[in-house]
């Protein structure tokens, strides 16, 4: 972990945001706090309605207020609070310095226009150029993307490319600016295949280390995490449960939900001679009647009396590596201890 | 494991033609399942994995009459599904039933569970009111959803359990194979796994027989004891879930198993390059081994002619020309 401030590109400080439904108040994000630091992919894992989209959201002010509302928190980023810039400076970072890519590709690139046109675009919202030069870059950066034969692609409309190759599109346009500072990619090859969800996954990881972007990556997939992250924070319900390094978090998860999130997995390698998963049973709470407890305190295997208290503060186990659990707290969690969660498959 | 043959697929083809925009022209056709031969043991769980257009869910529908087919036969205890009269397919369907990915579009959104639950038994005439009430509860209890809940509305419930009442419809008729299609893949994965923990538990008590579809090779190299490998509508690679995850022949079988993400970051940077290219049209396969254009080891022969499934060691058939 850096201990110079200046290397840290994005920080979220005590961001909770709620929605206001006609059914109640939803507790989307409580209190959370994260960092990314340059050139780093951080991941925000966790199930439906942990709330890690409407994290990423709140970075580009993407939720939509009213019903939503931002309760409290800043979100710096290179220095000044986003949270209080007008509308028309937020605009001009989005596509330029922050950017965002999405799960289903067909449904962010406009249908009616090429693919072409609409990356030049961004090229000319940011930048004073003609749209000849802008096509030019557009091809420079189609090949950067992998995509074969970009001079005839960029005449190409979006229902003419595949899955794999839109989302390929919607990355060169994520690049269409003369400093990508962060990409927030919010589950960015759940609608693709696997072979191609692989060749994706690579291209962000490459694109990452030649252009020293950020990476902020939304996923419900701990296979996507193991393979891209370099620090991974999990959610639940709103609230962050643990943070810590990525080989650190697999090597030893130290908070119960966690762990549980591993043993689900069929893939895990302690499942080779069994028949049955270690599944964590119950449902996630409802956040419309969600309190100050841990949210995960009815389907915690190790849930105490105090678990109903208000939410634990931090406990560390190392430098780099912070769990949020009463049970923890009360507990030795060196990577010595018997929590040492059994090593998942190489 | 009793060894009784329990379906029997041969040749299968089915085909859709689609319409041709231009006048004249000869119309596309799509052979989404291509020629597929297998045969399926009672108490055994066939996975069938895949990408999006292997046709796979095809299969599944064409298996249960839901779908045409081009050519081929299904055989069911050794009779032809698509030979049968009405009064004799519908006594078979309570034998087959299917479990469907979205559980928030196959449940009717204006019936409550009880009813939804009770429609099967009364479609077939089966028991009198009091039985069929008897029955919902006993069902209910075995998939893990309280029998106080059948008042309810489906959307009265989480996706996890409705995933459990669609399985609890299907269970309603006592049947002995059932066909799964991509079941459990619109649930969280702490859903999930309980969901394939009860699959398999229903398995064990009364000796079911499930088609287990899937995309996810992860879930289905679990869950099921032989595993079918399909790609663009052709059988690539088939054998015992063990034999299979012990050695994979087929290049495509092996890329499958590579793409799929490690569940520990440790060795990332040193992995196999990942496999190119994308999966072609079914509307117009490669010539030869519809593999061939993406495939690491490709040879002069796969570009003139399709390999044919051929059997490498007992229960293992693969389809590639290396294996010649």
């Amino acid at each position: 972990m850096d201990t110079a401030n200046n290397k840290v590109l994005l920080s979220m400080e005590d961001i909770s945001v709620s929605f206001y439904t006609h059914r109640g108040i939803v507790k989307a994000v409580r209190h959370l706090n994260l960092k990314i630091n340059k050139g780093d992919t951080l991941a925000l894992v966790g199930e439906s309605g942990c709330g890690k989209s409407v994290t990423a959201h709140t970075i580009n002010q993407l939720i939509p207020i009213p019903p939503g509302k931002i309760e409290s928190g800043k979100v710096i980023f290179e220095g000044r609070d986003l949270l209080k810039l007008s509308d028309k400076e937020i605009a001009s970072l989005r596509g330029e310095r922050i950017s965002m890519i999405f799960q289903e590709p067909m449904t962010s690139l406009n249908p009616v226009f090429k693919i072409g046109d609409q990356i030049a675009d961004v090229f000319m919202t940011h930048q004073d150029i003609k749209r000849e030069e802008a096509l030019a870059k557009t091809v420079r950066l189609l090949e950067m993307v992998k995509i074969p034969a970009p001079e005839r692609r960029i005449k190409d409309y979006p229902h003419q490319l595949s899955g794999g190759m839109r989302q390929r599109v919607m990355i060169a346009m994520a690049l269409a600016s003369p400093e990508p500072g962060l990409l927030i990619a919010d589950e960015p090859t759940t609608a693709l295949d696997v072979t191609i969800q692989a060749q994706i996954l690579r291209l962000i990881a490459d694109l990452k280390r030649d252009i020293n972007m950020s990476v902020l990556l939304i996923t419900h997939d701990m296979g996507v995490v193991a393979e891209t992250a370099d620090r991974v924070i999990v959610m639940y319900a709103g609230r962050k449960m643990e943070e810590a390094n990525v080989y650190s978090l697999f090597d030893n998860p130290v908070h119960p939900y966690t762990q549980g999130l591993l043993n689900s997995l069929p893939s895990n390698e302690k499942y080779t001679d069994s028949n049955r998963l270690e599944a964590i049973n119950g449902t996630i709470p409802d956040l419309l009647t969600i309190g100050d407890e841990c949210p995960f305190e009815n389907r915690c295997p190790h849930a105490m009396p105090i678990c109903r208290e208000p939410f634990p503060s931090e406990t560390k186990i190392d430098d780099d590596h912070s769990v949020w659990c009463h049970f923890v707290e009360g507990k030795d969690a060196s990577p010595s201890s018997k929590l040492v969660y059994d090593q998942g498959r190489e | 494991m009793n060894m009784e043959k329990i379906l029997e697929v041969k040749n299968l083809k089915t085909y859709f033609t689609l319409k041709s925009d231009k006048f004249g022209a000869e119309p596309e056709v799509v052979k989404a399942v291509n020629d597929l031969s297998f045969d399926v043991m009672k108490g055994e769980i066939l996975g069938i994995v895949g990408e999006s257009g292997c046709g796979k869910s095809t299969l599944g529908k064409t298996i249960l009459k839901l779908n045409h087919k081009t050519d081929g036969e299904i055989l069911y205890h050794g009779e032809e599904v698509f030979n049968l009269n009405d009064k004799d397919l519908k006594d078979l369907r309570k034998q087959m039933q299917m479990v469907f990915q979205d559980p928030f579009s196959s449940l009717n959104p204006r019936k409550k569970v009880g009813s939804l639950l009770a429609q099967p038994l009364q479609i077939h005439k089966m028991g009198s009111k009091q039985e069929i009430d008897e029955k919902i509860d006993r069902i209910m209890k075995e998939v893990g959803i309280n029998p106080v809940y059948k008042g309810r509305f489906p959307h009265q419930f989480s996706g996890g359990q409705r995933q459990r009442i669609g399985i609890a419809r299907a269970l309603m008729l006592n049947p002995e194979f059932i066909i799964c299609d991509e079941a459990v893949s619109a649930l969280d994965v702490s859903i999930q796994a309980q969901v394939l923990n009860l699959l398999l538990d229903l398995h064990d008590k009364y000796n079911f027989t499930y088609i287990f579809i899937a995309h996810d090779l992860a879930v289905v190299e679990f869950i099921s004891t032989k595993i079918l490998v399909m790609y663009l509508g052709k059988i690539v690679e088939t054998a015992d879930k063990k034999e299979l995850v012990k050695s994979h022949l087929h290049p495509y079988t092996k890329a499958l198993f590579d793409a799929f993400p490690a569940t520990n970051p440790k060795g990332r940077e040193n992995r196999d390059p990942v496999l190119m290219g994308d999966v072609p049209s079914p509307i117009n396969p490669p010539s030869g081994c519809y593999f061939h254009p993406r495939c690491p080891r490709a040879m002069e022969k796969c570009k003139m002619e399709y390999p044919p499934l051929r059997e490498v060691s007992p229960g293992h058939k693969v389809a590639c020309w290396l294996y010649e």
